[in-house]
């Protein structure tokens, strides 16, 4: 049994990444039960997807201290969401924070650095992905979720390879965006080997 | 046959098309809207599927096609079913021929409601079956079974899915279809005109019915009674889950209940209390499962202790997670549960201050030992880029100063309560917004009383508020926040746009028209982005008598494409902030002393720019 999830800000693809997830899981063969955030959250929101893998799973959510691997797309959604990770879990962030709204009007808003210093303090695993340079090298913001799956299949936390999640991506994309977006994989892919 | 990753919603349109349904209708509303969409999206062609323009709409049109003996669905969110509930109630007395369910979607949270109501009330109230299933592939299956049994009595059935299963997805195991029956179509009767006398013998058979179906239901699939033992627990929907989660890990002897229908299985539940010292009921939203075990042991003279809502055992608001029923569980069957898995320690203490934390708005706690760093609230936010951000700020601008009073609605403009728009003082329910202007009004004459409603909320209830105000002759000003989509629920077509789920193009309703042939006093329209015009609208209708309406037109961003971006000039800004203050766009933020518009999410709406003073704001191409 695998179980991650995927944290980040409304807006960002994550239920998408959760989706190719699910749908790699599936065509290797494994059970798969997932569960996020629709709806109102979505604007700009909180957004945290459960995917669970394999066999005898009850219920979707995943319990606290659980969560064999975490996918942040944002520092601060990373620290919320720090409960649910097992504690020698894997933590995949990419580094580049999204401040709401209300931290901009209030001013009181965070320093990235407190909350990546408070994640390498209490991550066994952590993998930090430089978001301005995955951008500049993606080059569409668009494509960054499919890309940070591509850094998390590198870092070896799924029970499946990277055949099935780029099988996924080809049926679940549209035509139109495919290149890019497979682009971004392997642009994903490289960032966690250090190229 | 192959399995499929499906979501709750797909699962239960496609199992409908596989029970052969030809005729659904619904209204949007979050959790239960990819349901008609999924069908519309598959569909050969031999379904006819529609938006209708409100819930109450929806249910009598799927009705009517059902005396045909046609297979018909529904699909509503909880508080949908608040609006149909006229004909809900009236409909078992008259009865269907062709199978018919209304699938309304419970939302515990909420995430994304304004009620935490419990649908499974609304069957006992209107005696009506309540199917309630507990994950997707269950869904799949159990929608057929929902038609059978609506033919069987002839009458509507509910189907109630709550969020976590219509917006989880999982492995389902797709079926064969099942053959159609053969259409009987329309046959003319009095058992189709409701009548005292009609009504009086249907009463009768309505609760012989029910009798009938609470033993039916002892002996239907989605009820089970398993294990043994002096202790139970029953549960129900995606509580099941939940509950089985935590069974995993122990050895103590336990009975369990799942129940999945209304009527109650009496007789089922009865050999579940059998032998029985206590029951932990463990479900969400209401007591409904508890309340029917009291009343049985009651009705048996059975010294049971029935454990939960009522008694404090199971928290009686929001959604029940793995954590939440743990505890309770654990505390419930005492021994038996062995090493503790390394997380649940942590999580059992958690879950006291998570309790405390809503959802998902306020910081989690992390480490208990070690504090995180303070966490920043995120609540939802008009989009970059979106028009109600310009038609609040227009009207907020024109109006400063005056003794006015902003009454909102249902929709994302209802988020134009946030800081620093802060422009919706008052929302209840669908279309409320533009009747309580009214009743404000009548009270406080002197204040203005502003109503704002959105496009798809003007056709589905906003239109008889209008007709009120103007009969008798109250002085409000409605604005229509037209952004041709019904945005918060994923952008659904509705009247003014002329598209259809069967993919025709129908002639549009123009809102514009509308208002005008009520006999409005005034009838202004603006592009709310043209910052002067929005405000000038406001100005021409602010100080004058009678139902004065504003017409703010401009696409939804997820549906248009931006105008290009904005860029800051440096040199110019002096960070004073007035662009962040008054318009709150998740675009601009302050960076090292001056504000800098994110570029991916900039559309190029151009109001940043009209609110800098000093020109630091530009187009990139200018």
């Amino acid at each position: 049994m695998m179980n991650c999830m995927i944290a980040g800000v409304g807006g960002q693809g994550t239920v998408l990444a959760s989706k190719l997830i699910a749908a790699a899981a599936m065509r290797k063969g494994f059970d798969v039960r997932t569960t996020e955030t629709i709806g109102m959250a979505q604007r700009g929101g909180c957004v945290v997807s459960h995917v669970r893998i394999g066999s005898n799973i009850s219920s979707p959510l995943i319990p606290l201290g659980s969560a064999d691997a975490i996918i942040a797309f944002e520092p601060a959604e990373a620290v919320r969401v720090m409960p649910y990770l097992k504690e020698a879990g894997v933590l995949i962030l990419m580094d580049t924070a999204v401040k709401p709204v209300a931290s901009s009007l209030t001013g009181d808003s965070y320093r990235t650095s407190d909350m990546i210093d408070y994640l390498k303090e209490h991550v066994e695993r952590l993998v930090v992905i430089n978001g301005q340079q995955l951008l500049t090298r993606c080059g569409n913001a668009k494509t960054l979720n499919v890309a940070l799956l591509g850094t998390a299949i590198e870092s070896g936390i799924f029970p499946f390879g990277n055949k099935e999640l780029e099988e996924a991506i080809k049926e679940l994309l549209p035509q139109r965006f495919l290149e890019i977006n497979l682009t971004s994989f392997e642009i994903g892919r490289d960032m966690y080997n250090g190229n | 046959m192959a399995k499929k990753l499906l979501m709750g919603n797909e699962a239960i349109a496609f199992g409908a098309m596989r029970a052969g349904v030809s005729v659904v209708t619904g209204y949007p509303g979050t959790p239960s809207t990819e349901v008609l969409e999924t069908v519309a999206k598959h569909n050969d062609g031999s379904i006819y599927v529609e938006w209708s323009v409100n819930e109450k709409v929806a249910l009598e049109v799927a009705a009517g096609a059902a005396y045909t003996g046609a297979r018909t669905m529904v699909t509503m969110k909880q508080v949908g079913l608040n609006v149909a509930s006229d004909p809900l109630m009236s409909l078992n007395y008259i009865g269907v021929k062709g199978g018919m369910v209304i699938v309304v979607a419970d939302d515990p949270g909420p995430i994304s409601s304004q009620t935490e109501q419990d649908t499974r009330h609304f069957g006992k109230f209107a005696k009506l079956a309540v199917f309630d299933p507990s994950t997707p592939e269950e869904a799949y299956t159990m929608i057929a079974d929902a038609f059978d049994y609506s033919e069987k009595y002839g009458a509507p059935v509910l189907f109630r899915p709550t969020t976590r299963v219509c917006h989880s997805c999982a492995s389902v195991e797709m079926l064969d279809n099942i053959p159609k029956k053969e259409l009987e179509g329309f046959v003319k009767d009095s058992r189709w005109v409701i009548f005292p006398k009609l009504t009086y013998t249907k009463h009768i058979k309505i609760e012989n019915n029910l009798k009938e179906m609470s033993d039916d239901f002892s002996g239907y699939e989605g009820n089970v009674l398993t294990g043994s033992g002096r202790k139970g627990i029953a549960t129900g929907g995606v509580s099941h889950s939940y509950v089985c989660e935590v069974l995993k890990n122990t050895s103590a002897e336990h009975k369990l209940l799942k129940v999945s229908t209304i009527p109650f299985p009496q007789k089922l539940a009865l050999s579940f209390l059998q032998g029985l010292d206590e029951v932990l009921v463990v479900e969400e939203l209401d007591p409904v499962i508890e309340n029917e075990l009291i009343s049985l042991c009651g009705l048996h003279s059975l010294k049971i202790k029935i454990k939960g809502k009522l008694t404090g055992h199971i928290k009686n608001a929001g959604e029940n997670t793995v954590e939440s029923v743990s505890g309770p569980i654990r505390e419930f069957l005492g021994e038996g549960f062995g090493e503790t898995s390394a997380h649940s320690k942590q999580a059992d203490t958690l879950e006291s201050k998570q309790l405390l934390s809503t959802q998902l708005e306020q910081p989690l706690p992390a480490q208990l030992e070690q504090t995180p760093p303070t966490l920043p609230v995120r609540p939802p936010v008009l989009c970059a880029g979106c028009p109600h951000r310009a038609s609040f700020f227009a009207v907020k601008e024109a109006t400063k100063g005056m003794n006015a009073v902003y009454s909102g609605d249902i929709g994302c403009y209802t988020l134009g309560n946030a800081m620093p728009l802060d422009m919706v003082d008052t929302c209840l329910c669908m279309g409320a917004g533009i009747t309580i202007a009214q009743g404000l009004h009548r009270v406080e004459p002197d204040r203005i009383n502003f109503a704002f409603v959105g496009d798809s909320t003007f056709f589905h209830t906003g239109i008889s508020g209008i007709i009120n105000a103007v009969y008798n002759q109250t002085d409000i000003i409605v604005v229509i926040l037209d952004n041709s989509t019904t945005a918060m629920t994923g952008n659904q077509p509705h009247p003014g746009l002329g598209q259809t789920m069967m993919g025709n193009i129908s002639d549009k309703i123009s809102i514009y028209d509308v208002v005008s042939a009520l006999n409005v006093s005034m009838i202004v329209r603006a592009n709310p982005f043209d910052l002067k015009a929005a405000k000038e609208a406001v100005n021409a209708v602010v100080d004058k008598k009678g139902v004065r309406v504003i017409l703010y037109e401009a696409p939804c961003i997820a549906v248009s494409k931006g105008s290009g971006r904005y860029l800051v000039d440096n040199d110019k800004c002096t960070g004073c902030k007035v662009c962040i203050n008054k318009l709150g766009c998740p675009a601009i933020e302050m960076q090292d002393g001056k504000a800098k518009i994110n570029p991916t999410l900039c559309t190029g709406c151009s109001i940043c720019e009209a609110v800098c003073r000093i020109g630091a704001i530009r187009g990139e191409n200018l």
